[in-house]
């Protein structure tokens, strides 16, 4: 559709600069608080990268966990995810979409309560308790339903369908089918949604601060943490670090998003 | 091509879904080892339920049974039934070449890699895709993907071939140039084939007999001259070509005659008792007005078609009728002509005869 | 008839099998645990569960957070379509730039956005440094129900933004044109042509936005506002008075009270609209 610039009022452009202003003058100065010497002088105490050193010093094994925890999510939701997604999205019985429906309660549902409900059932199983399994479970449960529902929408084209019975009719084993034909054919939508898992599990508190200890935080954990005890430069500093992991993903995000969308429509 | 088809004998199957529909009636059906056969009707006839139970993409109700030649292949899923299969979208692996899609039901079943080449370059000789071998299918034109589909679903030698309605996705010209090629293929290749359509000159075209069917029933199955020429039903000589339908009373009907525009016509023995009669437009005459025992009638409408002209004819106490002409025929709009119609051309319309 | 099994059989048990791994973690980590946790109030008596409605405290976070959250609910809504139509109408060199900042705080924990929120109006913050600048006294908001609600906004414009933006992409500009052509003002436009293709979006966008802010706990807990929410008085029952039962209780008030808005959208809406 071509796009005519339409005549708006100006109480519109208003809005939309004042709202833009608000939104990104604390990630700027957030940024700046990271990178000066003082911040209650502001630039004019000159640049300096101590702050990023304290915090990567103090936390940096936050920011190492919370990238392998995000990695393991994604490697975890993808064994369970897509193959169950294959299954409701082939599935006529009335069954499969019930548990489709369940599945996406931890989404609906504030993650606090559900940290509060694994905190009841596996509370006193020390071990696992106090390990980085017990967040990982949390996220995966919490991040599960966007790999099904996002795959799954994929695997339900009608294209993949013919394309699934086409194999079939030539023989092809489930298996042979599959990872031959089905898996490369929504690769850009599995893509799509390893991104937002690992986007989602990155950036989680809700649920994690409740599952965490000590011994297993997380970058969100720490950076309450450092909000709580730290100076704003610290504080600054570790939002930076967070803002250059996230950064990339997110972007990574939009334009397979972006990709998706040209070559398969909505 | 080594040629391993068999008939296939379709026994009593039937088809009821989930929600409660009839998709198919239970349907008998033979098709001769070597003969391509059309499933033709409107959507929704049961046309693609019939062919997707014959692949083995749909499983029949009980007391079904469905043979390829000698052998019960009901309970066989689609994998083991040697079947070739021609979607309606052609459903081409997107990530693999011309080759490799060709080749892809040869791989999986573990052919020699010699094997793989050997029977992939004779296909791509016999489809005429030489040169787009290592093309992948968005690199295509429609009636090349058309033909890459045909090639991947013979190359393993089914026992049956199986098309779902592979010229739709077409536009007209290429449609009717496709066609031509389609059923010169399918001649040569002398496999059994059930073809799925619509569209009555693609079945008549391809087709050695065809099904019409609607409402998940078989009407009538036999070649498609003996179809239009003799329509045992009034949706199969509706569907088939044009009619144009004429009433008369029940008196008449008793007596077998029929009053068109003052002139009185004794019908075939065939139309006797009907109430409703029907006649194909090129079957109507139209001729010079005193033409002995012509009916009187005027010239409504006229378009000209291209290859033909489409005349619509008004007679005193009957619905327009409509008359097709040959291109040079003199009437214009507002002549009045002689309408003149063969005793032996007119049809009952009733079920039962 | 054969011995094997019928090919609609197989086909069940293959997708059973397949979904298999799925359901078992499932099962084991969400379904019974959120279980035990609705039976838990239990063990306190029946009328533990109605701990919202009976007792007054909890009531009053209740409210608040409810109270809370329609209101960034509706600004954010007015805003997001404002701004939503104004970027996707007109191109300009940056645009999309801007659009994937805006956007950027989607991925963020709420404990950031408290941060930002200090960053802005704290004791340190933009505001205080001004108003001491200009001569007056150090004027703060961050702590207290303004500072939360514009954190409550900060997270939810974003993906008012993203939403209307597509939203307004996709409508048909010949409506608009035929409205004007009629004699129309922005007034009836906006009423007559926007309102009704955007109602959609507004729905599920709106059901998202509410059910993100009574859920959301990141943003008070910086914050440490003294309008306390009804996540932040969980966590307290839980941490701080070992009040297992009874968090279990709110807990269960706040997941139904999400659930029930966000199933109503997708019944209302459909469930493409609103997303997951």
């Amino acid at each position: 559709m071509r796009h005519h610039p339409q005549k708006m009022p100006p109480a519109m452009w208003l809005i939309t600069a004042i709202v833009t202003l608000f939104m990104l003058t604390p990630m700027l100065l957030s940024i700046m608080a990271g990178l000066v010497e003082n911040y209650g002088q502001g630039l004019s105490s000159g640049l300096t990268t101590r702050w990023l050193r304290d915090v990567w010093a103090g936390y940096g094994n936050t920011v190492i966990v919370s990238l392998l925890l995000a990695g393991a999510c994604v490697a975890v939701t993808l064994l369970l995810g897509v193959p169950c997604a294959y299954a409701l999205a082939r599935s006529r019985s009335r069954w499969a979409h019930h548990f489709e429906e369940l599945l996406t309660l931890p989404v609906a549902v504030p993650g606090l309560a559900s940290a509060l409900a694994l905190l009841l059932a596996y509370g006193s199983v020390a071990h696992f308790r106090q390990s980085f399994a017990f967040i990982l479970v949390g996220h995966v449960v919490f991040t599960l339903p966007f790999m099904v529902r996002m795959v799954g929408s994929a695997l339900r084209r009608k294209e993949l369908v013919a394309l699934e019975e086409a194999a079939r009719s030539l023989g092809a084993s489930f298996p042979q089918r599959f990872l031959g034909i089905l898996i490369p054919a929504v690769l850009p939508s599995i893509v799509a949604a390893c991104l937002m898992v690992f986007t989602l599990s990155m950036g989680e508190f809700n649920l994690t601060w409740m599952l965490h200890t000590p011994l297993t935080r997380t970058l969100p954990v720490g950076l309450a943490d450092s909000y709580a005890s730290m100076r704003i430069e610290v504080g600054s500093a570790y939002t930076l670090i967070f803002l250059i992991v996230i950064l990339p993903v997110m972007w990574a995000l939009q334009a397979m998003g972006h990709f998706i969308e040209k070559h398969y429509g909505k | 091509m080594e040629n391993k088809s068999v008939g296939v004998d379709i026994r009593q199957c039937a088809k009821t879904y989930a929600d409660g529909t009839r998709g198919l009636h239970p349907t008998d059906l033979t098709i001769e080892p070597g003969e391509v056969l059309a499933l033709l009707g409107p959507s929704g006839c049961g046309k693609t339920t019939l062919l997707r139970i014959i692949a083995g993409l749909e499983t029949p109700d009980a007391g079904s049974r469905i043979l390829f030649g000698t052998s019960d292949v009901t309970h066989v899923p689609i994998e083991r039934r040697q079947v070739g299969m021609v979607f309606q979208h052609y459903a081409l692996f997107p990530q693999m070449t011309v080759q490799a899609n060709i080749g892809y039901g040869l791989r999986i079943r573990g052919a020699s890699a010699h094997e793989q080449r050997r029977v992939v370059g004779e296909l791509v000789d016999l489809v005429r895709l030489n040169g787009l071998e290592h093309k992948r299918p968005g690199e295509l034109s429609g009636g090349q993907r058309q033909r890459v589909a045909l090639a991947r679903a013979v190359a393993s030698r089914p026992r049956v071939l199986l098309l779902d309605e592979p010229l739709t996705a077409l536009d007209a010209k290429l449609k009717e140039q496709l066609r031509d090629e389609l059923a010169e293929l399918l001649r040569q290749l002398r496999i059994t084939a059930v073809h799925v359509t619509h569209d009555q000159r693609e079945a008549l075209a391809i087709a050695d007999r065809m099904a019409v069917m609607q409402a998940g029933k078989i009407l009538q199955v036999g070649h498609g001259e003996s179809l239009y020429r003799q329509p045992a039903h009034p949706f199969v000589a509706t569907f088939l070509g044009r009619v144009n339908q004429v009433e008369r009373s029940a008196d008449h009907a008793a007596r077998n005659q029929l009053v068109l525009g003052g002139v009185t016509q004794t019908c075939p023995d065939h139309c006797a008792g009907a109430t409703q009669l029907l006649v194909r437009p090129e079957d109507v005459e139209i001729l010079g007005i005193d033409y002995p025992s012509s009916v009187p009638a005027t010239i409504a409408r006229r378009v000209f078609l291209g290859d033909h002209l489409q005349l619509t004819i008004t007679v005193a106490g009957h619905p327009a009728l409509l008359a097709d002409v040959s291109r040079d025929h003199g009437a214009q709009v507002g002549d009045r002509v002689g309408l003149f119609i063969a005793p032996h051309q007119w049809m009952p319309n009733r079920v039962d005869l | 008839m054969s011995l094997t099994l019928s090919s609609a059989v197989r086909a069940r048990v293959l997708l059973l099998a397949v979904s298999a791994p799925a359901v078992a973690f499932f099962a084991a980590f969400w379904l019974l645990p959120a279980s035990m946790l609705i039976a838990l109030p239990a063990r306190q008596g029946w009328r533990t569960y109605f701990a919202t409605l009976t007792d007054p405290l909890y009531l009053q976070s209740l409210l608040q957070t409810l109270g809370l959250s329609i209101a960034t609910t509706l600004a954010t809504l007015v805003i997001g379509a404002v701004m939503g139509l104004s970027l996707a109408r007109h191109r300009f060199a940056g645009r999309g730039l801007l659009l994937s900042l805006l956007t950027l705080p989607l991925s963020f924990p709420g404990v950031i956005i408290g941060f930002f929120i200090i960053l802005l109006g704290g004791r340190q913050g933009t505001l205080a440094n001004l108003s001491v600048a200009l001569g007056g006294e150090r004027l703060t908001f961050a702590y207290g129900l303004l500072g939360l609600f514009l954190g409550y906004l900060y997270f939810s414009l974003p993906r008012a933004i993203a939403a209307y933006t597509a939203a307004a992409q996709s409508m048909d500009p010949h409506l608009e044109e035929a409205t004007r052509s009629l004699g129309g003002n922005g007034w009836a436009v906006a009423r007559d042509v926007w309102w009704p293709q955007l109602l959609p979006t507004t729905m599920a966008c709106g059901a998202i936005v509410f059910a993100t802010a009574v859920g959301a706990f990141g943003t008070a807990f910086t914050l440490s506002s003294k309008f306390e929410v009804l996540p932040i008085t969980i966590y307290n029952e839980f941490t701080n008075y070992a009040n297992f039962a009874l968090a279990a209780s709110l807990s269960i008030t706040l997941g139904l009270i999400t659930w029930f808005v966000l199933w109503l959208a997708r019944r209302v809406a459909g469930p493409a609209a609103v997303g997951i």
